[in-house]
């Protein structure tokens, strides 16, 4: 009886140091290989990417273009940790008169780096005679955010407005990310906001059309997200410029939406006669 | 994070508040010093008056506290010297909000509220928090005892949001006496309940008159 030894022997060839026969077939060309990636921790990458998905900007912000120019809107909740911090943060930042960029993320660092972009576009006014385009402007911000990369900002932000090529609207993250784009929402909220927009979402609109749309989105996403809420601040971009459409407090847009219900009592209560 | 051999952070506790009314601004801070569950001292000053219609309270980590006070008046020096006037409330708003973010790497452990009168003469009060994100609000308190404050100011002074359009009309403010009252009732009920809170309570109130100081025991334990 001869021993069935199979499952001990290794099936692969030796290692023969021959490059992995890189000048010609060798002993180790046939060897099953796996292609790893190349990274500095193995074991804990996979980890670490989902950590990088999830969504740690505590807000809800968004922005779209419709046939008329962009609509920019925002809640108005800043949160530190499980405190609130402030109910009345302004998130939509009005960088010139024709161009807004909204906050997410960290709040010091969305509203310097937002100045000191506004600094740099009105001194290309001043250096170029002509306003800087949408375009240009979110690439100023996109690269110096890029430059910082790895070292730990948060800002998720958009920059809209209206330029020589009409109306322009760009997401720019921390991360390095710099995304043309028609729909954005940004923030924790923003999944709930996303699934309002889309539903509602046609390019022939009226301004108030989209102005409800938009602040609609925002309550949705304060309703149903603890990071959000406040006002919903909301803003049109158009060839004259921004204008402030409105701000609504969401405690009472959601009477506005869905009305108090005035149950009828069947048994009132009496009160007990007094003894 | 203490078992990292680089942290060179402390907190030395205490509690600031500041309160805006229509011509006054009162801003206020405990006076104790601690550290771990120790008390260095009881006397220790949290603010600091940077121009004659501002001044700056700050809670956190003493030691940086006191360098950002020294920064901040040196500043308002050369801004005297070069503009032949002192500095106005918001513009030392903005400059605060700078020199916090300067330091966005390696921060001032600083929680600041900024309150003095505004070029109007109108009471303001500026929030801040350890890297510079900044607000104008009506009221604020920061440091250990802020979460305790910060709800029974909300109920007692908030205003409709600056956010909304059409804008509405805020609610009356209070008096100068009767803000200072609502100071000492809030402090004393965060010293009951915060143990980094309490000693003495130093306020300070601004108003076109000038700026003049009081100092009310708190509990001692």
């Amino acid at each position: 009886m001869r021993l069935d030894v199979s499952a001990i022997e290794n099936s692969f060839a030796v290692q023969v140091d021959d490059y992995a026969g890189l000048f010609g077939a060798g002993a180790g060309a046939d060897l099953p290989a796996m292609e790893l990636p190349t990274c500095a921790d193995f074991d804990g990458f996979q980890k670490e990417t989902k950590e990088l998905m999830k969504n740690k900007k505590g807000t809800t912000t968004l922005a779209f273009i419709f046939d008329k120019g962009v609509i920019v809107a925002a809640d108005s909740r800043a949160s530190m940790g499980g405190y609130i911090s402030s109910q009345t943060v302004r998130k939509i930042i009005e960088i010139n008169p024709y161009m807004l960029g909204t906050m997410a993320g960290g709040a010091a660092d969305c509203q310097f780096w937002h100045r000191n972009l506004g600094i740099k576009c009105r001194l290309h006014e001043l250096a170029n005679k002509r306003r800087i385009s949408v375009a240009g402007a979110s690439k100023l911000l996109a690269n110096i955010l890029y430059s910082y990369r790895g070292m730990g900002l948060s800002i998720g932000t958009m920059i809209a407005g209206w330029d020589e090529k009409g109306p322009g609207l760009y997401y720019v993250d921390s991360e390095g990310a710099r995304l043309v784009g028609t729909r954005f929402a940004v923030g924790s909220g923003s999944l709930y906001a996303y699934s309002i927009l889309d539903e509602g979402y046609r390019f022939e609109m009226s301004v108030e059309e989209a102005g409800e749309l938009a602040r609609r989105a925002i309550y949705h996403a304060t309703f149903r997200d603890g990071a959000s809420g406040g006002c919903v601040s909301v803003y049109h971009v158009g060839p004259n410029g921004w204008k402030k459409l409105s701000g609504d407090d969401v405690g009472e847009l959601h009477y506005q939406y869905y009305p108090a219900q005035v149950t009828p009592v069947e048994q009132e209560m009496a009160d007990a006669p007094a003894a | 994070m203490s078992r990292r051999g680089d942290w060179v952070y402390e907190n030395n506790g205490g509690t600031c508040v500041a309160i805006a009314g229509a011509d006054y601004c009162v801003v206020a801070a405990d006076t104790r010093l601690s550290v771990g569950y120790s008390i260095l001292t009881r006397d220790h000053s949290k603010i600091c008056e940077l121009a004659d219609k501002c001044v700056l309270a700050s809670s956190g980590f003493q030691g940086d506290i006191k360098a950002l006070h020294k920064n901040l008046s040196a500043r308002e020096l050369l801004y005297q010297h070069q503009h032949n006037k002192r500095m106005s409330c918001p513009a030392m708003a903005q400059l605060l909000s700078n020199t916090l973010y300067y330091k966005r790497f390696f921060p001032y452990y600083a929680f600041n509220v900024l309150g003095g009168l505004d070029s109007e003469g109108k009471g303001c009060v500026f929030t801040y928090d350890a890297v510079g994100s900044y607000e104008r609000t009506g009221f604020s308190a920061q440091g250990t005892g802020s979460t305790l404050i910060m709800p029974v100011l909300d109920n007692q002074l908030k205003s409709p949001s600056p956010l909304l359009l059409p804008a509405r009309d805020a609610v009356t403010p209070l008096s100068e006496s009767e803000a200072v009252d609502l100071v000492k009732d809030v402090f004393a009920s965060a010293t009951e309940r915060d143990i980094y809170t309490g000693d003495k309570l130093e306020i300070v109130v601004i108003n076109k008159a000038g700026t003049k100081r009081e100092y009310i025991d708190l509990r001692k334990d």
